[in-house]
């Protein structure tokens, strides 16, 4: 088993939201749910991070950074999209600056839905995260021995799990 | 003898024919072989005295005696003419005090004393000699590219480069001069000459500011020439002597050398730029860089820490030592302090040396063996590796147009070489294994051991200090900039080669430092002062010291320099447009990044400093001389 | 001290030092948590972090950035060497000092505003620690008359009898040095804040790894100069000396949590002037009982 499962560090940022999924995404730091348990910090540094917790939608002004904080991130890395803005762009779909969803610049790897999401949801979301990361990083060892075989064969890591 | 009086003379005859040939081939020639002379002189001195453990030349005569007089009389002229042309009264005011005293007391007094022995040489003389021979040649080597460029930037100016050369070699004859004197008439004539020398030097452009920074070396010189004069005819006078190595020799016999000492020693305060007169040193930063690295780290700052240290056996826990320990402790802690307020790097430069020759000052007011061991060894680090961050700066500022550190960002990328001196030269100031940092810890000892806690704090405070200004010029310069393009093509050659020589000097002299220890300085200590006390360093952390070394410079070598690491953009909250120096800022405009180093100016901004160290150490020293007054009267 | 005893310090030390730092910072953020209400990481966390970012891709912004802190961390390691070898006190001061320069050069590199605040920071915060630190140095040599280790930890006599200023003052610096709140100026284990992660910004996967482990070994060795202060010849003393360290480490991590993050004008002023009074005054009285 890898360790990224034991020591999941997360970057949170705030797209286009109305700072409600934000304000649940702290409660989950709270002494009440303590997100601290599963070693999980909140690092504010995507070099640190592993996993990548967006809310909101993408927009003109932003994608730019959601794509910048995403390729700064080391391997292996997981997005989840926490919030149904960051799932679909939400109530602000049809705004003229909202591009849509995470997934319109990332690929996302875990979809929370809920206005606003609940902690409990987000700290499930989190948890698959961290399922996720655990089939990249097992698909990093795998990745040059089978590269070396068959060159071919390059494992699909997209994963498209819902919460 | 020969080889003495070879030093002394031979960078005068040196001087006077680029004097005459004022082509720029011919310039080099003499410059490369005379440099080549002296330091190969200076060594073969070195050798050929080893062994002995002092000698002193009888070497000397009326005529010779008079001939000198007759020079120093016209040297007061010239000051004394300046002075009134340039409307600086204070100047022609010391000048016309200090030599027609001089001139009586010879006429008078002096021809009546007999004086044995004129020159000598003993171990520290010739530490010193080396440090002049090896250090100053090189910079006047380093000189011929740097007046070359100095010459184009400043085209519309007269060529005055043989003046320049001559005056560089008249200082290094001069300086050998002082070190090599016994006789305290002539020591005082070479180092008249020092501060007219160093007159001409700083004010070599000959702009406004430039004249007013040289009369401001050039006054308060000429106050420590009085406390010479004054010195000199106290001890010819009252004890019938005008011999230095008689005076030491008196003091460590228990006769009481208290006023002499402490003329000598206020002259030394002044020539080494201790506070209360250390803003000759800071004006002195206007002259061309080669003249900063020769008066600041080898020469004429050092002859005011020669004669100081010379002084150490009779200073101590007397009044004259005392002073000296003081002045040297305040201006170390506050010139430590300033140094972090400035940007500009000379001055940063200046300051730090203001700094360290306060700790030599006060390793040699206590005056024990422990100190005085320190103070010679940080005297040699010093030398080497200040000349070295001079000479470094000196072609940073041709090349990037400025000798600002700010403007030194990313030195890294586009002169590797130069920044790889430059770093080498900055961690040899303060870090680890290096030398300043060794002698710091020995004089630290001393200090511990001779009970002036005083000190004690001053070199803990001072210290920090220094971490602190070295470290933030030396994180700017290794800061790794994209898209720097490499510059260093255009540096002279003559300059890489002083500055390689410099840095392998700084580095090596580290490495072999137990020796030089064992070699020179303790057979010197064991002279002078008669009952041996500890170590200052057990062998033991000297060898860890040299050994740490190593590891630190065979680092960087193993270092292949090679990643196969992903290289990514630095963070900057996303808004990184990918080349790392600009982002988006607010209504997608683009700013460029601008990082600034910090300099505390309401902490230990320059005035501050200033006032405070300059009231404090003239209060010492006003202190000092009405109590020794008082005591006479 | 002898070459035996020495070799078993440094021994003991290398092998021991990450693993009991590593304990020690686990149990930090378990109590830490308490603390706060929250049931807090396993105790083993810090290790899980530690392997997790060796695993990590690796990514760099420059190519001498890990060199320097491969040297952080080989000086690191050194100065804790030269410290339970039993080594000379001020020589321990200089290699840990050197070994900080390393850390702040590394992250000068980068050119990243973050790590640059962090890197000035640090600085600042070195330059607010190093007078205390080396007259600790000083009192340990005036008790025992000389600045060994082992000297001390061997001495006659219980060197904080002698030295409650300069302890005091010491215990005050180290909360500098463990870089805990209100002195966690350059960078902070706690949830981002101003700086990012200041110092450490542009650091990732083993660099960063090297970076905690390196931690962990100067804790201890921090730890240990607390230990000096109590540990004396008579037997029971070093029982004592391992209990006054983690209450002092208890108490570290309580200031931790009642504090939040100062401004560095009063990081500097306050430890300066702790040096001044408490430092400056003991080795008054010692000088003057001596």
């Amino acid at each position: 088993m890898s360790y990224v499962t034991k020591s999941p560090w997360i970057i949170h940022y705030d797209g286009s939201s109305c700072n409600g999924c934000d304000i649940e995404v702290l409660a989950c730091l709270t002494p009440i749910y303590d997100l601290e348990r599963f070693g999980i910090i909140n690092t504010g540094n995507p070099k640190h991070a592993d996993i990548f917790l967006v809310t909101g939608s993408v927009n003109e002004q932003n994608v730019n950074v959601v794509k910048q904080i995403y390729e700064q991130m080391p391997e292996p890395k997981a997005v989840v999209a926490v919030g149904i803005c960051a799932a679909s762009g939400g109530i602000f779909k049809e705004c003229y600056n909202v591009m849509g969803g995470i997934d319109t610049v990332i690929p996302v790897d875990v979809y929370v839905p809920g206005c606003a999401a609940r902690p409990e949801a987000i700290i499930d979301g989190v948890v698959k995260g961290i399922g996720v990361l655990a089939e990249k990083r097992a698909a990093m060892d795998k990745k040059p021995a089978i590269m070396d075989k068959k060159p071919a064969a390059t494992v699909q890591t997209e994963d498209n799990e819902e919460a | 003898m020969t080889i003495v009086l070879f030093l002394i003379l031979f960078p005068l005859i040196a001087a006077l024919t680029l004097l005459v040939f004022k082509t720029d081939a011919a310039r080099d020639i003499i410059v490369k072989a005379s440099s080549i002379l002296i330091a190969a002189a200076s060594i073969y001195l070195a050798v050929q005295y080893f062994d002995s453990k002092e000698e002193y030349f009888e070497f000397g005569n009326v005529t010779l005696s008079t001939l000198m007089m007759v020079i120093e009389i016209c040297l007061a002229i010239i000051i004394f003419y300046l002075g009134i042309k340039n409307k600086k009264y204070l100047a022609s005011v010391l000048a016309a005090i200090q030599t027609p005293v001089m001139v009586w007391f010879e006429l008078n007094i002096g021809h009546s004393i007999t004086v044995v022995n004129n020159l000598y040489a003993d171990r520290f003389s010739i530490i010193m000699g080396l440090i002049i021979g090896v250090i100053g040649t090189s910079i006047c080597w380093y000189s011929i590219g740097y007046m070359k460029d100095f010459q184009h930037h400043h085209h519309e100016e007269p060529d005055r480069r043989p003046w320049f050369f001559f005056l560089m070699f008249l200082f290094i004859s001069a300086m050998f001069g002082i070190v090599f004197s016994n006789n305290l008439v002539w020591l005082y004539f070479f180092w008249e000459i020092t501060t007219l020398c160093s007159f001409f030097l700083i004010s070599y452009t000959k702009t406004q500011e430039t004249i007013n920074n040289a009369f401001r070396a050039l006054i308060m010189n000429l106050f420590g020439g009085v406390g010479f004069v004054l010195a000199i005819v106290v001890l010819g006078r009252f004890y019938g002597i005008l011999e230095l190595n008689q005076m030491i020799a008196m003091g460590t016999m228990g006769i009481n050398v208290v006023i002499p000492a402490s003329l000598l020693a206020f002259a030394g305060i002044t020539k080494a730029a201790q506070m209360p007169f250390n803003s000759w040193l800071l004006g002195a930063m206007v002259a061309p860089t080669p003249t900063s690295a020769l008066l600041h780290s080898s020469t004429m700052v050092k002859a005011g820490v020669f004669i100081i240290v010379k002084l150490s056996p009779v200073l101590g826990w007397n009044i004259a030592g005392i002073m000296v320990t003081m002045v040297g402790g305040i201006t170390f802690l506050l010139a430590s302090f300033a140094a972090i307020s400035q940007s500009n790097a000379k001055r940063v430069l200046a300051y730090s040396t203001a700094a360290n020759l306060g700790l030599i000052a006060a390793c040699a007011g206590i005056g024990t063996y422990a100190a005085v061991w320190a103070a010679i060894m940080l005297i040699i680090f010093h030398a080497v590796t200040k000349s070295l961050l001079f000479l470094c700066v000196g072609t940073a500022e041709h090349n990037i147009g400025s000798r600002d550190i700010e403007d030194m960002d990313g030195l890294f990328g586009r002169m590797p070489k130069l920044a790889t001196f430059m770093i080498v030269g900055i961690a040899g100031m303060f870090l680890a294994p290096f030398g300043m940092l060794i002698s710091k810890w020995a004089a630290m000892k001393a200090f511990i051991d001779s009970g002036n806690i005083l000190l004690v704090m001053i070199i803990a405070f001072g210290s920090a200090a220094t971490l602190f200004y070295w470290t933030k010029w030396l994180g700017k310069m290794a800061a790794i900039m994209a898209k720097r393009e490499n510059i260093q093509s255009n540096v002279h050659k003559e300059e890489w080669h002083v500055l390689t020589l410099l840095t392998l000097l700084t580095i090596i002299i580290c490495l072999i430092f137990p020796m030089i220890s064992s070699l020179l300085i303790v057979p010197y200590l064991q002279t002078v002062f008669p009952s041996v006390s500890v170590m200052a360093l057990s062998s033991g952390n000297m060898y860890i010291m040299s050994a740490m070394l190593a590891l630190v410079v065979l680092l960087p070598l193993l270092f292949n320099g090679k990643s196969n690491r992903r290289i990514v953009p630095i963070y900057m909250s996303g808004a990184n447009l990918g080349d790392d120096l600009t982002f988006r800022g607010s209504m997608q405009k683009d700013v460029a990044v601008s990082l600034k180093n910090w300099y505390m100016e309401e902490y230990f901004g320059e005035k501050k400093m200033n006032l405070i160290g300059i009231i404090a150490a003239a209060a010492v020293l006003v202190s000092t001389f009405a109590l020794l007054l008082g005591g006479l009267i | 001290m002898n070459l035996t005893t020495s070799i078993i310090g440094i021994t003991a030390y290398l092998i021991l030092a990450p693993v009991a730092g590593g304990l020690l910072a686990g149990i930090d953020r378990k109590i830490s948590a308490r603390m706060q209400g929250r049931f807090g990481p396993p105790i083993l966390q810090p290790f899980y972090d530690f392997f997790k970012l060796l695993e990590k891709e690796p990514i760099t912004v420059n190519k001498v950035q890990d060199f320097y802190v491969m040297c952080f961390l080989l000086f690191i390691i050194i100065t804790g060497c030269f410290f339970f070898a039993g080594g000379d006190l001020l020589l321990v001061i200089f290699t840990l000092t050197l070994a900080s320069v390393f850390l702040v050069v590394a992250a000068f590199s980068s050119n990243s505003p973050y790590a640059q605040v962090g890197a000035e920071r640090e600085l600042l915060q070195m330059m607010a620690y190093e007078p205390m630190a080396l007259l600790t140095a000083v009192g340990f040599y005036l008790v025992n008359g000389s600045f060994n280790v082992a000297d001390a930890v061997t001495s006659q006599v219980m060197a904080i009898q002698y030295l409650p200023g300069i302890f005091l003052g010491f215990v005050f610096i180290l909360t500098i040095k463990l870089r805990k709140s209100p002195f966690d100026l350059s960078m902070s284990h706690h949830a981002h804040q101003e700086l990012v992660k200041g110092l450490t910004t542009e650091f990732s996967g083993k660099t960063m790894a090297f970076i905690e482990i390196a931690h962990w070994y100067e804790n201890i060795f921090l730890l240990g100069i607390v230990y000096m202060f109590i540990a004396y010849s008579a037997v029971w003393s070093p029982v004592i000396a391992v209990i006054v360290c983690f209450a002092i480490y208890f108490l570290e991590i309580l200031i931790d949590n009642n504090y939040a993050r100062m401004k560095w004008q009063i990081a500097l002023n306050s430890s300066w002037v702790v040096a001044l009074t408490f430092g400056f005054v003991n080795l008054l009285i010692l000088y003057f009982i001596g």
